[in-house]
């Protein structure tokens, strides 16, 4: 019988073993008694033989090995009963924990989902992030994305892994229905297969049609179908304009199909793109690499056989693949500055915990005071130490268990509204779901909390001076246990004082950051890409006559003031940095000063609210033929020529042709990356005019446009009118990604407002805990001291003698709180400082605030029953007891 | 539980092996048994017998069956399993090393121990 069959069939057992003495205990009676002895005597002797029954009992039992199962169950059932007994005080302490708890899960689910979490691909601990990378790097870095013929080569070459290619492209649909801006994506014939993504309507890419001769076919997200085909089946076969080019639809992708954390609704092959960047091997048209590790083949293997790749490649094609290898590194989700965020998020939520442990284990302390009378009388009865210790946890592990129960419900309602609070869009959104993971975590965290708040007023159980316990009633542990609750109070402090400093910074940098200039006006501007149509786009002549008529058409609308085409929108995305140099010795590329280059048509300045320093900016006579001019910014000004006046001299730019271009004027400098990412490191800024860009680039151009325009009143209004306007030169016209100028300033703050706005509410929490805490110690306290304080006042001693004898405890502890809180909360502030653009380290002012606040807030929770205690009456109080 | 005889620590449980592997018995049997073959020198310590029998059922060594004595009463009889015989003979093997031993020593005379 294993130990579990013994459990289960217990009553059976003892049964048995109930049958098997009293046989032993009846044969010997009976054989005594055959010897001639009295029956009751013979009884006797046999009870006697076989030692006491229920001694005997117990250690037949004990032999079983399950007692400390049994031992749980009468814990556990004593543990309830004592919680039904004080049903307040276990529904505070099961909702702080819920709280606590529901909290930790919550950001651990984000965790889970966005950073633990792999891709939601076949076998994804085998996929690989390919890329190129160079020896010497440049102010970029020195990896780079895949240019096609080295793909092309190195997917043939390789033995070690498969690997497969896509780009995001993006462009108008413009069949069937009305014509949209849709996300879409070229990919290699292999890449489907190789996630395991099979479509379940029609077929996917064969590798013959990964040709640029092969007849047009593309796969249509499962939202498209619906959207665009009603989601009917005849849909296969149906074509699409889109991008200027019929397409044949060979099949629907799965539901929530996405590549990377990207959503894109076409997907065609990237072996039938026929721009000319796709076959330079020096140009790197954003094209990544994802591949398949053979099995059996390690990482370092592939890694090996990609250099020996790399190394032919540069052999063969000496002048674009010079220094130029390939690295693999395992695939993972790319999710930016939001896994800081999440972590920052749970070490406060777990400092929020801790606070609440630490609570309830100095309010488990106080009542472990009024019960150790209780205590002391087990002891005598001879319960050992282990056993009460035992029995203290099981009940504070009960306690911690049913709050993680309550809070894991919390977590479930507030996962999908904290989720979409998110500032910008959460990467990874829909990966967020609760898992075993999350349940293992909220069943480990419950337990950990339950035993440490329980570990601490257990370890108090009573063995010394159990006399004197039990002689002096309830007083006797106040000694000890008032150290213990000072202690725990000051640590709640310091908690809460790493909390409140890290608010407190915060709050202090939003300040900051949102007071200051973002160098353009934000009000009354709106901005949106604008995507001409497909017809005139391989045209470069028709390209200017279709911005230029959009310009003209948008500035006509009632309510606007002007309108101007820009490529990179402040505050939006975008990062056309080159290099530059002020004369024409130029150093080698990567040693180059970087610029922002932005292209702008003339009334830019205008728009956006921009003064002109010095000079003139753009207008009608700068064209493809004239002298080439840019307008620089104050910055780049001072560092490309100093002091020196910028007006009328040269810079030249590489990637803008051999030709110089000439400074025409100064404007001030714009926070482009916005207020916090300006503020960390800031870039020089160009203008040039978008009437110079040359026919070469102008399609390339022209898919990044975006127009802003300023309107009289609230810029959302125009955005109808807009619309209907530029449909009328071409149907399939399109807008995108509409915004405002200050929704855009507004976002560049969204994450630092979010954090702040949690981090303010668990800092108040954690604020009123720790008052709570306080308050409580000092009430505790001053209960104990009550007849002394009766015999001091007796004796003349002030009621102000009092209270500055109540105050002097707490102030000692706010104070030790204060000092350890602070060493933490610099410690904290290291860490914000490297997670949070903007955050100026060592700023004294929100730290020593939010000092202050505490130890205000804390003084005053003291003072209530301090005051109490001086009033107290002496004759009362020494009646008492 | 302490042994409170004299018995040495984990004889008891060899001698019960013992007396069960001469046939099916019951605990009562065993005790009596345990008188007659030490001539009552050895008093089956006082309680010690069943939490005995309990654990040498729990590890498998014995095992055991209700059935009727001979005068119609229902008893649990105790048999040695395999695994039983096994740890009987190694027991009963290092138990006659450990006694050699002791003999030995016990019967050197004085002034041969150095």
């Amino acid at each position: 019988m294993t130990w579990w069959q013994r459990l289960l069939r217990r009553s059976e057992l003892e049964g048995r073993l109930d049958q098997e003495l009293r046989f032993h205990i009846e044969e010997h009676t009976a054989n005594l008694i055959a010897e001639g002895v009295e029956p009751t005597e013979a009884r006797r002797r046999a009870r006697l033989s076989v030692g006491g029954p229920e001694q005997v009992k117990e250690s037949c039992r004990d032999v079983r090995g399950t007692r400390w199962i049994e031992d749980l169950w009468t814990d556990l059932r004593y543990a309830l009963r004592t919680i039904r007994q004080r049903p307040g005080f276990a529904a505070v302490v099961a909702l702080t924990m819920a709280l606590g708890i529901g909290s930790t899960t919550l950001i651990f689910t984000l965790l889970n989902g966005v950073l633990f979490k792999p891709f939601p691909y076949h076998n994804p601990n085998r996929l690989l992030a390919l890329q190129e990378k160079t020896v010497q790097a440049t102010q970029f870095g020195n990896l780079w994305a895949f240019s096609y013929p080295n793909y092309l080569d190195l997917h043939a070459a390789t033995r070690s892994l498969d690997a497969a290619a896509f780009r995001y492209t993006g462009g108008t649909l413009s069949q069937p229905g009305d014509a949209e801006y849709i996300a879409s994506c070229e990919v290699s014939a292999e890449l489907l297969p190789l996630l395991g993504i099979s479509p379940p309507l029609g077929r996917t890419f064969t590798t013959q049609e990964d040709q640029p001769a092969a007849a047009p076919v593309a796969l249509i997200s499962d939202a498209l179908w619906k959207r665009k085909f009603g989601g009917n089946p005849e849909a296969l076969g149906g074509t699409l304009a889109f991008s200027g080019q019929q397409y044949a639809v060979i099949g629907v992708l799965p539901a929530g199909f996405q590549i990377a954390d990207d959503t894109v609704d076409v997907v065609t092959l990237i072996g039938q793109d026929t721009q000319p960047v796709m076959k330079a091997r020096d140009a790197h048209p954003r094209i990544a690499v994802w591949a398949r590790l053979h099995d059996g083949t390690t990482l370092d293997q592939a890694r090996t056989e990609l250099t020996v790749i790399g190394s032919r490649l540069a052999a063969a094609y000496p002048r674009s693949n010079e220094g130029r290898t390939f690295i693999a590194d395992p695939l993972r989700p790319y999710i930016g500055d939001v896994g800081s965020t999440i972590w920052l998020l749970f070490g406060a939520v777990t400092l929020l915990l801790l606070i609440g442990c630490v609570n309830i284990a100095s309010l488990l302390v106080a009542r472990a005071s009024s019960r150790s009378h209780e205590m002391a009388v087990r002891v005598a009865l001879g319960a050992g130490r282990g056993r009460l210790i035992r029995q203290c946890l099981t009940e504070s592990v009960v306690l911690g268990l049913i709050g993680g129960f309550l809070g894991t419900a919390l977590m479930f309602l507030a996962l999908k509204p904290f989720v979409a609070l998110w500032p910008g869009t959460l990467p990874r959104a829909e990966e967020v779901q609760a898992d075993w993971r999350v349940f293992a975590f909220a069943a480990a965290v419950s337990l950990l909390s339950g035993l440490l708040f329980g570990a601490i007023p257990a370890l108090r159980a009573p063995t010394r001076d159990l006399e004197r316990t039990l002689r002096g009633g309830a007083r006797a542990l106040v000694g000890g246990s008032h150290r213990l609750q000072s202690i725990l109070v000051a640590s709640e402090l310091a908690l809460a004082v790493v909390l409140l400093v890290s608010a407190g910074l915060l709050g202090s940098t939003v300040l900051r950051l949102s007071s200051l200039d973002p160098g353009v006006n934000i009000l009354n501007v709106l901005v949106t890409r604008l995507a001409l149509s497909p017809s005139v786009v391989a045209n470069p002549a028709a390209i200017r006559i279709g911005w230029q008529d959009i310009l003209d058409r948008t500035r006509a609308l009632p309510g606007v003031q002007s309108v101007a085409m820009v490529d990179t929108v402040p505050m939006r995305e975008g990062n056309n940095q080159i290099g530059y140099w002020p004369s024409s010795a130029l150093p080698p590329r990567n040693e180059m000063p970087l610029l922002l280059a932005s292209s702008v048509s003339p009334d830019y300045l205008k728009v956006m609210g921009i003064a002109l320093r010095a000079g003139r900016f753009f207008d009608a006579n700068d064209r493809l033929d004239s002298q080439r001019v840019a307008v620089i910014d104050e910055v780049l000004a001072r560092r490309a020529f100093g002091d020196s006046p910028a007006l009328g001299k040269q810079l030249w730019i590489p990637d803008m042709g051999a030709e110089p271009v000439e400074v025409i004027g100064v404007v001030p400098h714009v926070r482009y990356w916005g207020y916090a990412e300006d503020d960390a490191q800031v870039r020089a800024q160009l203008y040039y005019p978008f009437a110079q860009v040359p026919d070469r680039l102008l399609r390339r151009w022209s898919e990044l446009m975006s127009i802003a325009v300023r309107t009289e009143n609230a810029p959302l209004g125009i955005v109808e009118p807009l619309r209907r306007a530029i449909r009328v030169s071409a149907r399939d016209q399109v807008l995108t990604e509409i915004r405002t100028m200050d929704q855009l300033a507004e976002s560049t703050l969204a994450r630092h407002r979010f954090l702040l706005v949690l981090f303010g509410a668990f800092a108040g929490t954690a604020l009123l805990l720790g008052c709570i805490g306080i308050y409580g110690v000092i009430a505790f306290l001053s209960r104990q001291r009550v007849r002394e304080f009766g015999v001091r006042i007796a004796l003349g001693a002030d009621p102000r003698d009092i209270l500055r004898l109540v105050l002097r405890q707490s102030v000692g502890m706010i104070a030790a709180g204060v000092v350890l809180g602070s060493v933490l909360a610099y410690a904290t502030e290291l860490l914000l400082v490297r997670s949070v653009a903007g955050l100026q380290p060592h700023d004294p002012l929100p730290f020593l605030a939010m000092l202050a606040l505490l130890i205000g807030a804390a003084l005053a929770a003291s003072l209530a029953p301090a005051r109490k205690a001086s009033r107290t009456s002496p004759i009362n109080a020494l009646r008492q007891d | 539980m302490t042994p409170k005889s004299d018995l040495p620590q984990g004889t008891l449980d060899l001698l019960i092996m013992k007396i069960v592997a001469l046939g099916q018995v019951h605990g009562y049997a065993i005790a009596q048994r345990l008188q007659q073959v030490s001539r009552d020198v050895v008093q089956t310590p006082q309680g010690s017998l069943y939490p005995a029998l309990h654990r040498l059922e729990n590890r498998g060594f014995l095992d055991a069956v209700w059935k009727e004595t001979e005068s119609g009463r229902e008893a649990k009889f105790y048999r040695l399993t395999k695994k039983g015989r096994t740890q009987l003979e190694t027991e009963t093997a290092s138990w006659n090393r450990l006694a050699e031993a002791v003999s030995l020593i016990l019967s050197l005379s004085e002034g041969a121990a150095k």
